[in-house]
């Protein structure tokens, strides 16, 4: 157990800002840190806090130093705060301070929307951990629980991240932020977490990598648009992130590919060839095609709401104060300011999908949205690889994305998964084909037994291809200490 | 057929398409469309910086080609290719090991030896394309032994060598700056073979005499050094095993107008022997392009002493700093750095400026004090001219 007394925060704490020269910095981290603690153990994975964890720390931001691999007890982890390198000459990317040097203070101007950006991107990463926490009990694999872990201690580092930059840039309101950080709870009546799809539940495996798949990838845009600020430490900070965010992306995408492998070995075993035969299907122990179709629905739709209002004046803000840039700004041929430029935006009026140009500036979130999609489409291709590849007659799809909105111009529209526009009866009445219903929930539930035996998996998964740092197949990823 | 060699490939199936790679690679050899991320084996160095960063481990994969993969081809792939076949000869010829992508603890060594310069550090832009981890423990190269000299007098107390290996029909490209790693015979404590020992090369990428397949090393005697003493004491005819080349950023730049500061004590001067001898036969009438600073107890200790100063100083202008001379005062490399402060200082200032420091450890603390002073006295500010130079590929340290 971590002695917080006594603890040589120098040491402690891997970073490359220079904390040990910034007494500051290094004294309110300090006062943060026993609470971090305290959330960890409250709310952090149940059960497992005094297991030994396969885990990858990173204690530099150079391709040799960050990923360490050994076993450790999670609240002994090494949280770092790391920024990728300054890159010397750079200038803001997009908006109208277009070319001129980037900001190493904040900009005393856009303190308030830059530190409510921060605060934002800061409260996803407790409220993941805090959603997932009941999972590591039912884990299909010491492999997957793993991952899982892996998963939460990288989300903990993230949140360390955003309250290093509140700690050093936004004096007392920064501190007070970073507190609430602490304070907020995932699906809390009083104080929830500030973005919707962030007090859902992760109730299974199959919502865990859905979830790591879907709603992670909007971490990741997020992230990509914040390493484009002209804030030069949010866009280092946000750099480095995304090198592990990657990690959750691997996880989301080959968690659910080995469900779909899994489902296809034992149909073609039992020689099933119709997917739409449910039951059939899932008296083989597996998760049958379509409820996984479902799943998707629901998880793409719901990250789908969280990139915003399709048209908005404070995206439009942050994008011209170059607080936050396009998708791979840098590598955009544009004038970065779109000062004439338009975007094709969806619209739904008088019960129609209409498609109209908006001026580009107030569409960022649609486009980074966009964005999103396209990159989300090729891990479904991948998955349609895999059924192919076992002849099952199935092919995966996105939803429209006008389907099962809570926010922006669809919200509430009866949109069916293609696009149709039906009425608000039919779509109620229709609703079970197209998204999870107890039942399907029920079924997946009983699947989630505890795989914990070394090398072994549960049935209605495939193992992986290769293991986590190239480790043989029964090598003992968590070394299970039950607290 | 052309000469085999291990390429490096992505595994389609296991690949997310992240981009981490992509990212972490600072050459650009590693690119995408809308299926696949592929390396480009026209411009891959093979340096592994982004092997840790790829979180599926689809990045370390590699196949023996005797014609590479072009990018469309990759593209287009679904999975990765079965290893191509060759004739036991070919491969025996080629001597090329699939089982590893490269030696991390080499790597870690090469890392810990380059930490002196104080951050990420990039080859020179024009550098040639060096090639790396060719040859691993498993399947080491075989040279033999063509020469063996002693270069310090007899009678000091340090005994420094030349050991010349001839490679013979080996295919083993290597450029100045790079090291290759000798496995000394037998085995450790633990029963393992024992790791092997990083030594730079002292010869030119084209051998000891133009288009000789050898390599020159400079090997100092450590007492109770079970590698060194087993270098130095090598006969003429013996076999040695050889892996590598390592390294990738440490180089020399290709082009002309570079002007070279070499900064080094002992064996340290490996490199720049090889530096100055390719410079002298690509560019044999260069004038005033290449500084040398050199440290040592006295002339009798300091390799290559003889040699050295037969190179007329229009083509390299030398500085040797001794510290055990009767009949002078003790003087360090730093020292022979602050009386050419000018010129020292102008260097800095030059963008075609590459500036190496190689030797112990010890000295970088020295050096660096010295070039920060003289810095300061000409009105710049070291860290920052550092730092551009580290970025540009100018500035490079290899102590141990």
């Amino acid at each position: 157990m971590l002695d917080t007394m006594n603890v040589s925060y120098d040491t402690l704490i891997p970073n490359n800002v220079g904390l040990s020269n910034d007494r500051r910095v290094l004294k309110a981290l300090e006062k943060w840190h026993p609470g971090y603690i305290n959330w960890w153990k409250d709310l952090g994975p149940e059960g497992f806090q005094d297991s030994l964890v396969y885990l990858r720390t990173a204690v530099s931001v150079d391709p040799k130093g960050w990923a360490k691999f050994d076993h450790v007890r999670m609240p002994d982890y090494r949280w770092g705060i790391l920024l990728a390198p300054q890159v010397e000459g750079r200038t803001i990317p997009c908006g109208e301070h277009y070319g001129e040097p980037v900001w190493q203070e904040v900009p005393g101007e856009y303190r308030a929307l830059l530190r409510r950006l921060i605060v934002i991107q800061g409260d996803t990463e407790p409220a993941s951990v805090e959603q997932q926490r009941h999972l590591g009990k039912t884990a299909p694999s010491l492999y997957d629980m793993r991952n899982l872990f892996q998963v939460n201690v990288e989300e903990g580092r993230h949140l360390w991240a955003m309250v290093y930059l509140l700690h050093k840039y936004f004096g007392t309101d920064g501190r007070e932020e970073a507190d609430d950080l602490l304070n907020r709870r995932s699906g809390s009546e009083d104080a929830p977490r500030l973005l919707g799809a962030f007090n859902e539940q992760t109730p299974d495996w199959l919502s865990f990598f859905m979830f790591t798949y879907f709603t992670d990838r909007d971490g990741k845009m997020q992230l990509e648009s914040l390493a484009q600020s002209g804030f030069d430490p949010l866009s280092r900070t946000c750099r480095f992130m995304l090198t592990e965010e990657a990690h959750h992306m691997f996880v989301g995408e080959t968690g659910v590919g080995r469900v779909i492998e899994r489902t296809c070995q034992r149909m073609n075993e039992a020689g099933i060839t119709d997917p739409t035969d449910i039951n059939a299907v899932r008296e083989l122990g597996v998760i049958d095609l379509p409820t996984i179709q479902k799943k998707a629905n629901l998880h793409y739709t719901l990250s789908l709401d969280l990139f915003g209002a399709e048209v908005s004046t404070n995206a439009a803000n942050s994008f011209n104060w170059g607080l936050k840039g396009r998708y791979r700004e840098h590598k955009l041929e544009d004038d970065h300011q779109l000062k004439d430029a338009t975007y094709p935006v969806l619209e739904f009026r008088d019960g129609q999908i209409e498609r109209t140009d908006a001026p580009a500036i107030s569409a960022i979130n649609m486009r980074l949205r966009d964005d999103y999609s396209d990159d989300a489409r090729g891990g479904v291709k991948r998955w349609n690889q895999i059924l192919a590849k076992h002849n099952i007659d199935f092919e995966l799809t996105l939803p429209h994305e006008g389907f099962n909105r809570q926010i922006g111009t669809f919200a509430g529209a009866p949109i069916t998964p293609s696009g149709e526009v039906v009425t608000a009866e039919e779509w109620q009445k229709r609703r079970d084909e197209w998204l999870p219903n107890s039942a399907d929930g029920d079924f997946v539930h009983s699947l989630m037994k505890p795989v914990w035996e070394p090398g072994k998996f549960a049935d209605w998964i495939a193992p992986p291809k290769v293991g986590i740092d190239s480790q043989s197949g029964d090598f003992e990823y968590v070394k299970i200490h039950m607290a | 057929m052309s000469a085999l060699f291990k390429q490096h490939l992505i595994d389609p199936e296991l690949c997310i398409r992240c981009h981490t790679c992509e990212d972490a690679c600072t050459i650009g050899a590693i690119t995408h469309d809308d299926v696949n991320v592929v390396v480009d084996a026209q411009k891959c160095n093979g340096c592994l910086d982004c092997i840790a960063p790829c979180p599926t481990g689809s990045i370390d994969n590699w196949r023996v080609v005797d014609q590479a993969y072009t990018l469309e081809e990759q593209l287009g792939w679904m999975e990765l290719p079965e290893q191509q076949v060759f004739s036991a000869v070919e491969e025996q010829e080629s001597s090329i090991s699939e089982e590893e992508a490269g030696d991390e603890a080499i790597a870690a060594l090469l890392a810990e030896a380059h930490s002196g310069a104080g951050g990420r550090v990039r080859a020179p832009e024009s550098a040639a394309k060096p090639m790396v981890n060719l040859y691993s423990r498993k399947k080491p190269a075989k040279a033999v032994v063509q020469g063996n000299y002693r270069l310090t007098a007899e009678g000091e107390d340090t005994d420094i060598r030349h050991i010349i290996l001839d490679l013979g029909g080996t295919y083993f490209p290597r450029l100045e700056g790079q090291s290759v790693g000798i496995i000394p015979p037998g085995v450790d404590a633990d029963g393992q073979p024992h790791v092997p020992r990083l030594y730079s090369l002292s010869s030119p990428r084209d051998g000891e005499r133009p288009g000789v397949n050898n390599l020159s090393l400079t090997v100092k005697r450590e007492e109770q050094g079970l590698c060194s003493n087993y270098l130095c004491d090598l006969q003429r005819g013996e076999e040695v095993q050889v892996v590598g080349p390592f390294g990738s950023t440490f180089l020399m730049p290709e082009d002309p107008q570079a002007r070279l500061v070499m900064i080094c004590t002992g064996t340290g001067s490996a490199p720049f022997r090889a530096f100055t001898m390719h410079r002298q036969r690509t560019q044999p009438q260069a004038q005033d392009s290449m500084l040398l600073f050199f440290g040592a107890r006295s002339p009798d200790s300091l390799p290559y002493f003889g040699p050295l100063k037969k190179v007329p100083d229009s083509f390299l202008h030398k500085h040797f700093a001794f510290s055990r001379m009767s009949d002078q005062p003790k003087a360090y490399v730093q020292d022979k750095l602050r009386e050419s402060a000018d010129l020292v200082a102008n260097a800095m200032s030059d963008p075609h400026t590459y500036l190496y420091v190689c030797g112990l450890k010890v000295m970088e603390v020295g050096v660096e004090q010295a070039l920060d002073d003289i810095a300061r006295q000409h009105h710049l500010e070291w860290d920052t001219v550092r730092a551009r130079m580290r970025e540009e590929g100018r500035y490079h340290v290899e102590t141990y």
